[in-house]
């Protein structure tokens, strides 16, 4: 079953000093390398900031183009990891094991053959 | 012969319920289908046995019936096929004989009930109705809300299960953080059951078993933990005083007020030496606290000669763990019987926002402006009390006070 994981920064998370960002960002390394070799990752990136994006909405035929991201909140996300595990806890384990900290949500795929949940 | 017919269905199909539900749900690997197959099962019984008669072997008979269900509504999906053939495979023959070994089927699936990718409010209606095998009608009531609303926060629940892949398995390594939500699923059906604003139905003795057998499973589950051997406790100690409980017109019959005689004493000395066992592991929580205020009470041999400051005590440290509204309303009798009903009265008032649309509420003041001698005032907070119980015994106890009995 594949869930995307959505990394997200929150006070704590952009709080932190050079230092401690350097120690964290170390131990990602480590986490997203087991991870990928055991074939659980199977893509992922970290974006750029949330002032370097472009909201783009379509609104009944018209279209709008924004600075910004298309929620304002303090909570933004960082990044994204896509994930092939065989169920839900095992997506809750490895977002409980994030090293970054924060906030991850968890959201199902879609896959074919499933029924659309509206 | 319908009651019969009732009690039988209630006896047979509640004890069977969950396990069905489990059985068909590792077999099928979809919860969905195994929970309304199990569904479809009780609507035909209640349909059925009233008129024909409670079949000879009634689990089995509901078995079959909700294999049957479970066959028919994969037939009418379009990824029925494979499945079906796994439920060909296995006519589920040994279900009634699991093996003690086994951790319980319904202890498996209350964990699945009660995950935490969950709401809370979804929790309970879903173990309501899997483990317990509640109709949405009877959760509605109990809950005071519509058939609806429980059954679209059923079928939003199952929905997800299906949809993000919630497993059916015993969580190993966060058995310890998924189990609040488990305990206070438990304790609230057992209440349900104890008390359920059911109409003219007081007691539902058959779901307080249920809760008290599925916690008795988590103890024996976890016996390191000490919570679940607390909750088993308290459920005990309630369950040893039930005998004194009701008059014979099933009336309410008040903790004062009661026959202690008719208490199951050696039942509480189990219960006790449960607690102490509890206590022995060295961490104290919520259910072990109640269970140590049910204790006082039970040792009591009177309610005059009830250890009142001990109680009060008991209900700060709980406060400490559990701080509601709830908690410091039923710690305000303590507090009359210690510092004074006037006391308690003033402490009532700040409770009022939150409990203004609870019956015990207003029955709680009314005892103690009645204890002041303010009989006027003590009417009128009683009549707010009927106007909100749902139980019938409850009202006809408050109808009773009002009468001046």
């Amino acid at each position: 079953m594949k869930y995307l994981l959505m990394f997200v920064s929150n006070d704590e998370t952009t709080q932190r000093s050079e230092a401690e960002r350097a120690a964290i960002s170390e131990k990602i390394g480590t986490w997203w390398t087991e991870h990928s070799q055991a074939g659980r990752i199977l893509n992922g990136e970290q974006l750029q900031g949330a002032d370097t994006a472009t909201t783009v909405r379509h609104d009944h035929g018209n279209v709008s183009i924004v600075d910004g991201p298309f929620i304002e909140a303090k909570e933004e996300i960082g990044g994204y990891g896509l994930i092939d595990v065989p169920n839900l806890d095992a997506a809750i384990d490895m977002a409980r094991s994030w090293p970054w900290g924060g906030v991850v949500e968890i959201r199902p795929v879609f896959e074919m053959g499933q029924e659309s949940q509206g | 012969m319908a009651d019969s017919a009732r009690l039988r269905i209630d006896a047979t199909f509640r004890h069977e319920a969950g396990r069905l539900v489990g059985a068909l749900t590792r077999l099928l690997g979809d919860f969905d289908i195994a929970e309304e197959a199990v569904q479809d099962a009780l609507a035909e019984a209640v349909a059925r046995w009233p008129a024909e008669g409670v079949p000879e072997r009634p689990a089995a008979w509901l078995q079959t019936t909700a294999r049957n269900r479970a066959i028919d509504r994969l037939r009418r999906e379009a990824r029925g096929r494979e499945k079906l053939a796994l439920i060909a495979a296995d006519p589920l023959r040994d279900l009634g004989a699991v093996p003690q070994a086994e951790p319980d089927e319904r202890l498996r699936l209350l964990f699945l009930c009660c995950h935490p990718a969950l709401s809370a409010d979804a929790q309970v209606a879903l173990t309501l109705r899997a483990v317990a095998g509640l109709t949405t009608a009877e959760i509605a009531s109990a809950f005071l809300t519509s058939e609806s609303t429980i059954s679209q926060r059923i079928l939003r629940a199952k929905r997800k299960v299906a949809a993000a892949r919630i497993p059916y398995r015993m969580p190993d390594e966060q058995l310890g953080e998924r189990l609040p939500a488990v305990l206070a699923v438990l304790y609230l059906m057992f209440n349900e059951g104890y008390l359920s604003s059911h109409a003219g139905e007081p007691q539902r003795r058959w779901l307080q078993e249920e809760a008290e057998q599925l916690a008795e499973l988590l103890t024996r589950l976890m016996p390191r933990e000490p919570e679940p051997l607390g909750l088993l406790a308290l459920m005990r100690l309630h369950l040893a005083r039930s005998p004194a409980r009701f008059d014979p017109a099933g009336g309410i019959v008040r903790l004062r007020d009661q026959d202690r005689s008719r208490w199951d004493t050696a039942a509480i000395t189990r219960a006790i030496r449960l607690l102490r066992r509890a206590a022995s592991l060295g961490r104290p929580g919520p259910y072990q606290i109640q269970a140590a205020i049910l204790a006082v009470h039970a040792e009591a041999p009177c309610w005059e000669a009830t250890d009142w400051p001990q109680i009060v005590a008991l209900y700060d440290l709980l406060l400490r763990h559990d701080d509601t509204p709830v908690v410091r309303l039923n710690r305000l009798i303590a507090v009359a019987a210690t510092a004074g009903p006037q006391a308690a009265l003033a402490e009532a008032e700040p409770l009022r926002d939150a409990l203004a649309g609870y019956h015990l509420y207003h029955a709680t003041r009314a005892e103690l402006l009645r204890a002041l001698g303010r009989g006027p005032d003590a009417d009128a907070a009683d009549r707010q009390a009927l106007r909100l119980a749902g139980n019938p015994a409850e009202r006809a106890l408050i109808t009773s006070r009002l009468a001046g009995g």
